[in-house]
């Protein structure tokens, strides 16, 4: 009964995004989505996709475009054009995915064809050839430990792309300069530094605890890299970006990001030595339930690296991309100053 | 019927509107909005494909005789962060086209490069009056 | 003792919810910013603590238990951090809250010293 009063309350959402003008009140509804399909996703015993979707759904995707607003302005221009063109194909195509679904198996159903295949293999036998509780963690990192790899070369590339069009040559900072920023700062915003200081030390042990307990409960290595990202990002904004580039050095964390997907697939090589099949963990160890823990320990450890700095890194590159336009234009109008001050 | 395919309708309209706003809005912004809309409508539907009425969560335990299906959520688990990751790169691009053209609205960036396209045309126009 | 347990949590549970339900409410019809966010602060935090309290009374299990408290001190930490701050950046914007149905002239005089 649950699973319709929110996806109700999405398609709500979804109707009030379109309505909205603003673009600020858009992100913040897209992060109220976010929220709700991730509270969907727990009625719907996805506890692990759950998991990452409030983190990632919720969190860094609204920041991510709270940021990106700041740099482009919040006011989204009325278009002229009437959208009946628009109207009609989306019409038409909704019409006809609908017509689809009549033949579709109904929601919930156990003999549903998406059931057979694979998935019983996985219920029943994964205990026997894995031996770790949590089913989505085993499929994830060894029955379909191929996949993941492509994946997180996926995400690896696009914290590269993040990297080509947005870093900046930093210059040499003015320590005097951040230190009145720092104090300015910490006027303005003395409470919730004081309670981000309290909080930050446990989001990065609860990360580390999602990484490392992920064979036994919901977790692994994409939800605990997202998290540990988060308290760095939460770090980051309360403190300011140079404070934070001091504790966490560029270079270093762009080698662990490729580390990350060097250990992975390192992991891949070495079960090819050790003469079994690629991502087979069984030869990793005398025994293959040993090898199997083993090899999910190590590959989740290298997605966990991955997500993280690859999080970290777009999101200070934004972040700098921002300090250096709003330095740009306060040049701009200094310059403007001293002419008219000259003339 | 009506209870069986509610959710499936639900993914279809959450579905279309991404699109319609994909389509019709001519702001960048808005336009990432609506293909994270259609992306978390794809999630969706892949989840409410892999319950089982009356299963819990694919975590074993002893005294659970029905689970839901794992598939689908290992899937969608890495579809979520790899689409944090493009939408992140999406987003960097129009940042750079607001550097570049000073708006992320469609039409202005239309009619810059149209402005543009005739000036070279123009220029080229104009050499080539000089050599003949 | 069964039913002692199963009365005061489903209470704790009943005051929790309505809580919320007023919150709700409050933020749909009161008149401005900072006293729907006064609405908004009440939901978060004794609503949610009387309903995670409740959970705790029929909670079976030491480490549900824990978990129900670590949850609770969470809130209590960040619910009204996060109203504080809401409200610090609403007033640091300029926005100003409304004192009742004054005067215009009056109205100056008041909103000039926060």
């Amino acid at each position: 009964m649950i699973n319709i009063v929110i996806l109700t309350l999405l398609v709500v959402i979804a109707i009030a995004i379109i309505r909205m003008k603003d673009l600020f009140a858009v992100v913040m509804l897209l992060g109220i989505y976010g929220l709700l399909s991730a509270s969907f996703f727990v009625a719907m015993d996805a506890v692990d996709v759950a998991f990452t979707e409030a983190a990632v759904g919720a969190g860094i995707s609204t920041l991510l475009m709270l940021v990106v607003i700041s740099m482009t302005g919040r006011r989204e221009i009325t278009t002229r054009h009437k959208p009946f063109s628009a109207l009609f194909v989306v019409a038409i195509t909704g019409f006809l995915l609908i017509y689809g679904t009549l033949d579709m198996p109904y929601f919930g159903s156990a003999d549903a064809p998406i059931h057979g295949h694979v998935a019983p293999r996985y219920i029943n036998d994964s205990m026997q050839e894995i031996g770790i509780p949590n089913i989505v963690t085993s499929v994830l990192a060894s029955y379909r430990a191929f996949d993941t790899f492509g994946e997180v070369v996926v995400i690896f590339t696009a914290g590269i792309g993040v990297l080509a069009l947005l870093s900046v040559v930093r210059r040499p900072e003015d320590p005097e300069q951040i230190a009145v920023i720092n104090d300015s700062m910490h006027e303005r915003h003395l409470v919730i530094r004081i309670i981000a200081k309290i909080l930050i030390p446990f989001i990065l042990l609860f990360a580390l605890y999602v990484q490392f307990h992920g064979d036994f409960g919901p977790g692994g290595g994409f939800q605990a890299g997202v998290i540990f990202a988060a308290a760095i990002i939460l770090y980051t904004m309360l403190f300011g970006l140079s404070t934070a580039r001091r504790v966490i050095n560029q270079s270093l964390i762009r080698l662990v990001a490729a580390t990350g997907v060097l250990l992975y697939g390192s992991v891949g090589l070495a079960t090819l030595l050790s003469g079994g099949n690629f991502f087979d963990y069984n030869v990793l160890a005398n025994d293959p339930i040993a090898g199997q823990h083993l090899g999910i320990a190590l590959i989740e450890l290298g997605v966990g690296c991955t997500v993280a700095v690859v999080i970290i890194i777009i999101f200070f590159n934004f972040a700098a991309r921002r300090e250096m336009q709003l330095n740009n234009k306060k040049q701009h109008q200094d310059k403007k100053n001293k002419e008219s001050s000259s003339c | 019927m009506l209870m069986g395919l509610f959710n499936h309708w639900v993914v279809i309209a959450l579905m279309m509107i991404g699109l319609y706003i994909v389509i019709a809005h001519g702001n960048l912004i808005k336009k990432i909005v609506g293909l994270t809309l259609f992306q978390t409508s794809v999630f969706i539907f892949y989840i409410s494909m892999a319950k089982v009425n009356g299963g819990t969560a694919p975590i074993l335990a002893d005294d659970i005789i029905q689970y839901s299906n794992p598939l689908p959520h290992v899937l969608i688990l890495t579809a979520i962060v790899v689409g944090i990751a493009t939408t992140a790169l999406a987003l960097s691009l129009v940042v750079r086209i607001k550097e570049t053209y000073g708006s992320i609205e469609e039409e202005n960036i239309q009619d810059q490069d149209n402005q543009t396209f005739e000036q070279s045309n123009s220029q080229k126009d104009s050499k080539q009056e000089k050599q003949a | 003792m069964d039913i002692v347990i199963n009365i005061s949590s489903g209470l704790c549970l009943f005051v929790g919810s309505f809580l919320c339900l007023s919150g709700g409410v409050g933020m749909l019809r009161f008149p401005d910013f900072y006293t729907r966010m006064h609405a908004a602060g009440v939901t978060d935090t004794l609503g949610s603590a009387m309903i995670l309290i409740g959970l705790m009374i029929i909670s079976t299990g030491f480490l549900v238990f824990i978990k129900l408290v670590m949850i609770l001190l969470l809130g209590m930490l960040i619910g009204p951090t996060t109203s504080h701050v809401l409200a610090k950046a609403a007033l640091h914007n300029g926005l100003e809250p409304q004192l009742g149905h004054e005067d215009a002239d009056n109205k100056e005089t008041t909103s000039s010293n926060p």
